[in-house]
């Protein structure tokens, strides 16, 4: 049992204008085993925090704590955050010419458990996802994200989350630019991650769609870089039908 | 087969060419002598010696024999033959002539040509080894002639290391139908400068790859050009380069499509670390009025691992005549990318290893290429050698 405990979280990025706050007091504890989902407007600093607590040099924590059962996370690399068990799911991935999948996961998987993965169950392991995924196993030869498609980029996310098993798992839009079927994929295989190492997920979407294939335990509604509303699933539903102008004019108007 | 340069048949062809164009400005035109004489010591300024330390080369341009011989050591395949031949036998073959004067003199003043000769029809399953181990400060030079008979199929690695001043000039006459492959690594030690031409003629319907890996020198400067004698041949010419702090490591190509029908494919990558690391690639495509149904690529990336480095890529193409199959060429030369290494340690890959795998996967392109195992896996070492010598400063 694990808990990530994010304490009025304050995040600022350099642009061309200054300093810009972007996260104006972020406070949010999760448990292991539980589904948050994040909604909200463009810009209102979802992906923001998913980058803070993957510790993208880009963002600047100016106060607050993040806490991964009571370590300090912000103290630690990037390297070191995956490491204690904190996986981010990007948005966009990036490529990298000349490395294979297949290299790229055996070396992430070796440093993630500080030792190699047995040859024989690895391989078999790497095929059963990817064939859960419905990805072609040529997949494990191509270089990373080289000339994916936007659906290939999130299942090979989505594979990661399974071989790494973190503890939490923070997904940043993965939902968006997916067809309703890599949409159903890639649920299926949080669910599947989820259920087999109960790991906590973090769900940040703009969307409620992917919210009918992976059931949210909390709905934080996150406007102008802080949480406006909170609620179980039916917050959801209520977004579907009313979406986000309520929030947006209210924080307009404060 | 006919190794006399070839009638330019484009005089007169265009013209816009007399009317338009200032002389010199096509590639063309670039002066080509066995006499020393006809260049000029360059002072720095001009076209060709622009991004190069002159200053640091004085011996070269002196038109008087070099003080010492080359140290030659030569592995020879079953077949193959090691001889000599003089100066005059060597241009009177119509040989490409010298593009600069420090070539110029060296062939001019080599005392005599090194001459490995593959029979023709012969397929070589061990490469041709020729190493030049350099162990001073004198200038040296090397002047060597690979002839590969008509359908043979031969691999030449040629190596450069130790310290010297070496100017050396290399023709490779690739017999029609041949298959040739010729890697000239340099490894050399800081203090060495090294100023090459060197001259691949592919016959008709040859495939000819020269592969050039520079991973150490002062100086070094590799002038290498491709032409053809007929219809159908290949020209690929890849190159791995990883300049370190002081080293000035240039690479030049020209490829000059006169005959119809030919490929040529080029790519050279490079990397650079530390405040003074220096590289150059020119790539000079022509494509003659002649030349139809010509084919050719060339590109050059560049990955600047440090701040202080800095890299010249200047492609140029050339083309008088529509009837092509392709032409193109792409240049990019940029800092290492740190969302990939982001990407990378967000899977709990460590620093270190995560810089190791972008570099090792920038490369890996063009060393997979290469196409000969052990110089592949040298190549590959010295990588990680380079790396983890920055890993630790």
């Amino acid at each position: 049992m694990s808990t990530l405990e994010i304490k009025d979280l304050h995040v600022t990025v350099e642009t061309e204008q200054g300093t810009k706050e972007i996260l104006r007091g972020v406070t949010l504890t999760i448990e292991s085993g539980q589904t948050h989902a994040i909604m909200g407007p463009n810009g209102s600093g979802k992906s923001t925090l998913a980058y803070s607590i993957a510790g993208h040099p880009k963002y600047t924590v100016t106060s607050g704590t993040v806490t991964l059962d009571g370590e300090d996370v912000l103290a630690m690399s990037v390297d070191e955050r995956a490491r204690a068990g904190v996986f981010l799911a990007m948005q966009y991935p990036v490529e990298v010419p000349g490395v294979t999948v297949s290299n790229f996961l055996r070396t992430a998987k070796t440093a993630v458990d500080g030792q190699a993965p047995k040859l024989r169950t690895w391989v078999k392991d790497v095929k059963e996802a990817m064939a859960d995924l419905r990805m072609d196993p040529v997949f494990a030869e191509r270089n990373v994200n080289e000339g994916f498609s936007g659906g290939e980029k999130k299942r090979h996310e989505i594979l990661q989350m399974e071989l790494l098993q973190p503890k939490f798992a923070v997904l940043d839009e993965t939902d968006s630019g997916l067809d309703v079927d890599a949409l159903r994929v890639v649920s299926e295989g949080v669910n599947r991650a989820k259920d087999k190492t109960g790991a906590g997920v973090l769900l940040i979407t703009h969307y409620t769609r992917i919210l009918r294939y992976i059931q949210p335990d909390f709905v934080h509604v996150f406007v102008d870089g802080r949480i406006a509303e909170e609620g179980g699933p039916e917050l959801a539903e209520r977004l579907e039908a009313e979406g986000y102008d309520r929030f947006t004019a209210a924080g307009a108007g404060a | 087969m006919s190794l006399l340069t070839p009638q330019r048949p484009t005089e007169g062809a265009h013209t816009h060419s007399a009317a338009t164009m200032v002389p010199d400005q096509s590639r063309a035109e670039r002066r080509a002598s066995f006499d020393p004489a006809d260049f000029a010591v360059p002072h720095g300024r001009e076209e060709e010696w622009r991004f190069t330390p002159v200053d640091r080369l004085g011996p070269f341009f002196r038109d008087e024999a070099a003080g010492a011989d080359a140290d030659w050591h030569e592995e020879l395949p079953e077949g193959v033959t090691l001889s000599t031949m003089p100066v005059a036998d060597w241009q009177a073959l119509g040989v490409p002539r010298p593009q600069d004067r420090a070539a110029a003199v060296a062939a001019a003043r080599s005392g005599g040509v090194a001459v490995v000769d593959v029979p023709a029809e012969a397929e070589l399953t061990e490469p041709v080894r020729l190493r030049l181990s350099g162990d001073g400060s004198d200038l040296v030079h090397g002047h060597l002639l690979v002839r590969v008979g008509r359908f043979a199929r031969a691999t030449v690695v040629l190596e450069h290391a130790g310290t010297a001043d070496c100017s050396e000039v290399l023709t490779v006459l690739a017999g029609d139908g041949s298959d040739v492959t010729l890697v000239s690594v340099q490894e050399w030690d800081d203090s060495a400068h090294h100023l090459a031409q060197h001259d691949v003629v592919v016959g008709r319907d040859a495939t000819v790859r020269h592969i050039a890996v520079t991973l150490g020198g002062g100086v070094v400067r590799l002038n290498t050009n491709a032409s053809y004698t007929g219809p159908g041949g290949s020209f690929e010419g890849l190159g791995v380069y990883f300049a370190d702090a002081g080293q000035h490591l240039e690479h030049r190509l020209f490829v000059d499509h006169e005959a119809p029908h030919c490929r040529s494919n080029v790519e050279y990558k490079g990397a650079l670390q530390g405040e003074t690391a220096r590289t150059v690639w020119v790539g000079d495509v022509l494509i003659r009025a002649a030349a139809e149904g010509t084919d050719t690529y060339e590109l050059n990336r560049n990955l600047i691992l440090t701040d202080g480095a800095r890299a010249d890529s200047v492609p140029n193409l050339e083309i008088e005549t529509g009837e092509i199959e392709g032409a193109g060429h792409a240049s990019a030369t940029g800092r290492f990318d740190d969302e990939q290494l982001f990407y990378l340690m967000a899977r709990g890959i460590p620093e270190d290893d995560a810089r190791r795998l972008v570099v090792r996967g920038f490369f890996a392109s063009v060393v997979a290429r290469i196409g000969v195992p052990e110089v592949q896996e040298r190549l590959m070492e010295a990588i990680e050698r380079e790396l983890a010598g920055e890993v630790a400063a």
